[in-house]
């Protein structure tokens, strides 16, 4: 999120998109509640389906399943067009004015540079035109037909009303209805939050769905203001954790990024990220990025790392391509993976095309699992009957179930949704032989660290070197490992204005990432988690939840990554002058007074820096302004463009339906063999959508009584006009079918999935809840990952559960 | 249950008088605000977590309602209604079901099995199971249909407003889980207020007939609801519009107590029980016939 759960309570509307906060976000949703009610403020919801956040809404419009990227398009052609935007905003703190290099074209559905073998970008011409100075040119007049106000007008010209209801199949008055309701909030007094999920980050577009949605917010002015914001709600309690600490395959912690197979040159790989500024006087924050990037190695290899040997730049693997989930088991399918470490993960009911998952582990020497509960994954080897059909005589995998504790059972912190990274405290003792996590991780490494030791190997360095400074080594402590991700001092650190003082005693915990040094004096495990735990102690356990500017601004309150900053880019709250646009709901302003930015949140900014200095609220970015144009950030286009589904119910993309190369998403990896897995409309006439149940939680809560008994039996949910169609009445069991597998369900007829028209066709949705499995309390189901296709996001590879295609059939 | 007999107001089949003792309670009562509820079953399960019971795990008959119906062990459920009351624009009604504490209670009155059922003076209606018959007759006696008879002891079992609870100054268990605040506790004057305010607040919304539910015909109530359509209760899972205590009951009492006071044993009711149980509907046809 960019701003955060209380926050919400600030907002004049709230649109829940690609979400469903009242079913899967229940407690955070009670701040939209609080808004209705002491705000008036009203809430919109746009799905597939008339959800529990639909039935407390003031206003509901139907869409299909993976048109998002239209219908926001759509929008901000109604903003443009209409005249309703932020201009101050706009023109100040957004790319409106940069110009975009002259070479770069988007034609027939394809941006420049595009290699259809490949099929990739080269996105040397997605970039500003560079003036003599260094700086990307500007013309504030926004005349310049390469101007990126220009260019963006001409893109989204295309999205008309009518063009929307084609796509998405939203009645075109219900699309305008929101259209108006979302322009209200351009007014500098109003404001608008988005809420959104996995409901767009499980597409193949899903990244580009929300940028549609932030580049709405930011036209509107709602970006840095309190009831503003892009607020993505997290699932897992700790998810938000996840990321931060760089758990994915190519991060490095803090949201650095690891180097690829052809940077061998430290140097070249920190100037690469240390981004120098692209406008006079802005900060570009990522200049620093060498600080924290040492500071990091130093955690992790502490006096092995030395500017000789480039903090140990050496060890740090090379990327060749993404080692995302999907790859991963394509690589373990295609035999060239021998053990797979499964922590707290149930892959063969979370990752897609189940027959593809379960093959593939078939391969394995040796699987992992590290976890709570008995998941399927752990047994995805044993006959469970018609829900895992399997010959355990033909799979020779050896499996090493290790079961873990739960977040109750252990003390540590969970960073929510809002970034507050919050400590709990054990409360009860783990069941059985149950270890935590660190226990079981440092069990393994201890082991392997002393094979490495006694027998030697190809490459021991990093393994030998790395930081275990423990007091009981096989064990971890929760506290031991926040200290080292806050970070301390190795030396005595200086304030460079006056190297005679002291910051920072060497031992000690530093108190924010401004005193973290690129010369080996400080070690931090987690930039942005920097200060978390300081000399002041554990921050994160704080529990003050007083609210002097009753704005829900509760600074005392556990800590906020960064900074313990509650709402990022917040200096865009207020006017160039440095006065709030809206003062009844100020966030921080300028105090030339004191020459420092003062208020409810920390500032956003560099502190002292005077509005006339002209820096603008968008430190993070060398440009100093929010991006339209993408430049060469995204990988399947600078300005999000509509594609279909993989599986979708049109032979073409109605934006560019001369182009069967930009139907679906160009830029998205297909691995060889994958595209024969995919259905076509013919055998599979109808749009299917996976989702969650409030009753539920993944696949845990089917291993819990009470759940068990308020939603006990797998279900699919299918519109009326639909089951009318196939004969089908609620309570019927049905067969749903995709190219990939089938599941077997019983049938809940309803109201609430409405048949829309797209593409002058009458379209059905059918809906598919995911939490059934065969283990648990509740009664045994089929894996809905069944039928869902192996294919993901172009950026991120989050593979495409939520719109796809399949036929039913009454059993 | 857990108030003392101090505060206890009325009981079933009896004609000892109630102690006096203490002065006038503040009344009590639970607000469900439905345009507030988002259907999640928490307070299903805080039900089932505070009361220490566990229903079966049922199936899926093709609706979101589980378990399908109250039952011994599930004294609350929430009841899912998909309807369209201006054309083309649907909605999805979610009404939490469970006692609805009358304060002119029908199961007592129809209750024969002296102290099995008794109001307090802040105007919980409880159940003392330990003095159950498992004749049934409460369900007679109740216009919400609902306490249930459970078949491993055959006593019947509902909702207590978490008397235990409320006794030690907590609210009831649903209230306290509730994440949307659609659940409201405090007193009867206090929630009518705050009904108030949200009835003015649906209105402003454009639901024009917004209505608090406090049904006159069963002396108001202590579990209320806020409707967004208060002229049409039934659209709510058949949300009585106008409940009464069946005449049947009247009539019972009428007999009973002459009866009682000359303490009669509770086998001669038996056959009176059998006629009586054979079906509410049947015997007001015979009423209506008579008059």
């Amino acid at each position: 999120m960019t701003n955060h759960w209380v926050d919400i309570k600030n907002t004049d509307l709230v649109l829940i998109m690609g979400g469903n906060a009242a079913e899967a976000h229940p407690c955070g949703f009670k701040w939209v509640t609080e808004a209705k009610a002491h705000r008036k403020a009203r809430l919109i919801v746009v799905d597939p389906r008339f959800t529990r956040s639909a039935a407390v809404s003031d206003f509901y419009a139907p869409i299909r399943a993976g048109s998002d990227i239209a219908f926001l398009a759509g929008i901000i052609n109604y903003l443009l067009s209409n005249d309703k935007i932020h201009h101050e905003y706009v023109n100040s703190y957004t790319d409106f004015s940069f110009l975009v290099n002259d070479a770069y074209t988007f034609e027939n559905g394809l941006f420049s540079g595009y290699n259809a073998e490949k099929r990739n970008y080269d996105k040397s011409t997605w970039g500003y035109q560079i003036g003599e100075d260094g700086f990307a040119k500007t013309d504030p007049t926004l005349q310049h037909p390469r101007c990126v106000y220009q260019l963006m007008k001409a893109h989204y010209s295309r999205y008309t009303p009518d063009m929307v209801s084609t796509i998405c199949g939203t009645p075109k008055e219900a699309f305008l209805k929101v259209c108006q309701m979302i322009a209200e909030t351009s007014a500098p007094n109003k404001t608008m939050t988005i809420m959104y999920a996995l409901g767009w980050t499980q597409h193949s577009q899903g990244s580009q769905m929300i940028r549609t949605g932030a580049m709405v917010q930011l036209l509107l002015g709602n970006i840095g203001v309190a009831g503003g914001g892009m607020n993505a709600l997290r699932g897992h309690s700790n998810i938000q954790g996840l990321t931060d600490l760089g758990l994915l395959s190519n991060l490095l912690p803090g949201y650095m990024t690891l180097p690829g197979e052809k940077e061998l040159d430290y140097a070249t790989y920190i100037d690469k990220r240390a981004t120098k500024p692209l406008r006079p006087g802005q900060l570009s924050y990522w200049q620093n990025y060498g600080k924290f990037h040492v500071s990091t190695m130093k955690a992790w290899f502490g006096d092995a790392a030395t500017v000789e040997n480039n903090w140990c730049f050496d060890w740090l693997p090379k990327l060749d391509k993404p080692h995302d989930i999907l790859q991963v088991f394509e690589d373990m399918n295609n035999g060239q993976v021998n053990g797979y470490v499964c922590q707290g993960f149930n892959p063969l009911a979370s990752a897609p095309c189940k027959v593809k998952v379960s093959g593939a582990m078939a391969k394995l020497k040796f699987l992992v699992t590290i976890d709570p509960l008995a998941t399927e994954t752990s047994e995805f080897w044993q006959n469970h009957g018609e829900y895992n059909d399997v010959d355990p005589a033909k799979i020779q995998t050896e499996v090493f179930r290790l079961p873990s504790t739960c977040f109750a059972e252990e003390d540590g912190s969970l960073v929510n949704s809002g970034r507050w990274l919050q400590w709990h405290w054990k409360g009860t003792e783990p069941p059985g032989d149950a270890k935590s996590d660190q226990e079981i991780l440092a069990g393994i490494f201890l082991k392997i660290r002393d094979l490495y030791k006694k027998d030697g190997g190809a490459f021991p360095d990093p393994v030998l070197n790395l930081t275990w400074k423990h007091k009981i080594p096989a064990f971890p402590s929760p506290e031991e490992l926040a200290k080292e991700f806050s970070g301390k001092a190795l030396r005595d650190v200086t304030d460079p204005k006056d190297p005679t003082k002291v910051l920072v005693k060497a031992g000690e915990q530093i108190n924010g990432f401004a005193e973290l040094r690129d010369d080996g004096s400080t070690a931090c495990g987690c930039w942005i988690f920097a200060g978390a735990w300081s000399e002041k102690g554990n921050l994160m356990a704080r529990r003050d939840n007083s609210d002097p500017f009753g704005i829900g601004q509760t600074l005392n309150w556990a800590f906020a990554w960064p900074a313990n900053r509650r709402i990022l880019y917040n200096r865009a709250s207020c006017d160039p002058a440095g006065k709030p646009y809206d003062p009844t709901r100020k966030l921080i302003a300028w105090d030339a007074g004191v020459g420092k930015w003062t208020g409810s949140d920390i500032p956003d900014f560099k502190p002292d820096s005077a509005p006339e200095e002209g820096m603008n609220p968008f430190i993070m970015n060398p440009e100093g302004v929010a991006r339209f144009f993408a430049v060469d950030k995204m990988n399947d286009g600078p300005f999000p463009e509509h594609y279909e589904p993989f599986e979708s119910p049109l032979a073409a993309n109605p934006m560019s339906p001369n182009n069967p190369v930009a139907r679906a998403c160009p830029a998205a990896r297909v691995f060889k063999g994958d595209w024969e897995t995919f259905g076509k409309p013919d055998k599979f006439p109808f749009v299917a959508t996976t989702y969650r149940l409030t009753e539920h939680f993944h696949y845990w809560t089917k291993h819990v009584k009470s759940s068990a008994i308020i939603q006990p039996e797998q279900f699919v949910e299918i519109g009326e006009e639909l089951a009318k169609e196939k004969g089908i009445d609620s309570g019927d069991h049905v067969r749903v079918k995709s190219n990939r597998g089938f599941i077997v369900a019983v049938a809940v007829v309803t109201k609430r999935l409405m048949s829309l028209t797209v593409g002058g066709k009458k379209t059905h949705t059918v809906g598919i809840p995911i939490h059934w499995g065969f283990l648990g309390v509740a009664k045994n189901g089929y894996l809905t990952n069944t039928l869902t296709p192996f294919v993901g996001d172009a950026n991120t590879q989050t593979p495409e559960f939520k719109a796809f295609l399949v036929d039913v059939e009454k059993v | 249950m857990a108030l003392q007999s101090l505060d206890i107001t009325a009981r079933s089949a009896t004609t000892t008088p109630s102690p006096s003792a203490r002065g006038e309670a503040v009344k009590v009562a639970k607000l469900i605000d439905i345009s507030k509820c988002i259907g999640c079953k928490a307070c299903q399960v805080a039900c089932m977590q505070w009361n220490d019971l566990r229903d079966e795990v049922g199936t899926n008959v093709g609706v979101y309602d589980n378990p399908r119906d109250l039952t011994d062990q599930s004294w609350t459920v929430m009841r899912f209604s998909e309807v369209e009351v201006e054309a083309g624009r649907l909605e999805w009604l979610i009404r939490k079901d469970g006692c609805m504490h009358c304060a002119d209670p029908g199961c007592l009155k129809a209750c024969p099995a002296p102290g099995a059922i008794v109001q307090y003076a802040n105007g919980i209606v409880d159940f003392h199971e330990e003095n159950c018959i498992g004749c049934g007759y409460c369900i007679t006696g109740c216009p919400f249909n609902i306490p249930r008879i459970s078949k491993k002891d055959n006593k019947a079992y509902k909702c207590t407003l978490c008397s235990d609870r409320v006794a030690v100054g907590l609210e009831p268990a649903c209230v306290k889980i509730c994440p949307t605040g659609a659940i409201v506790f405090g007193s009867k004057d206090d929630m009518i207020h705050h009904a108030e305010g949200r009835i003015e607040d649906l209105k402003e919304r454009g639901y024009s007939k917004a209505a608090l539910y406090d049904p006159p015909g069963v002396g108001g109530t202590h579990v209320m609801y806020v409707l967004q359509h208060g002229d049409q209760p039934e659209l709510y899972a058949n949300l009585p519009k106008d409940p009464h205590i069946s005449p049947l009951v009247g009539l019972w009492k009428g007999i009973t107590k002459p009866l009682m006071s000359f303490g009669v044993g509770l086998a001669v009711f038996a056959g009176f029980f059998h006629y009586v149980t054979a079906g509410p509907k049947k015997v007001e046809d015979e009423e209506e016939a008579k008059s």
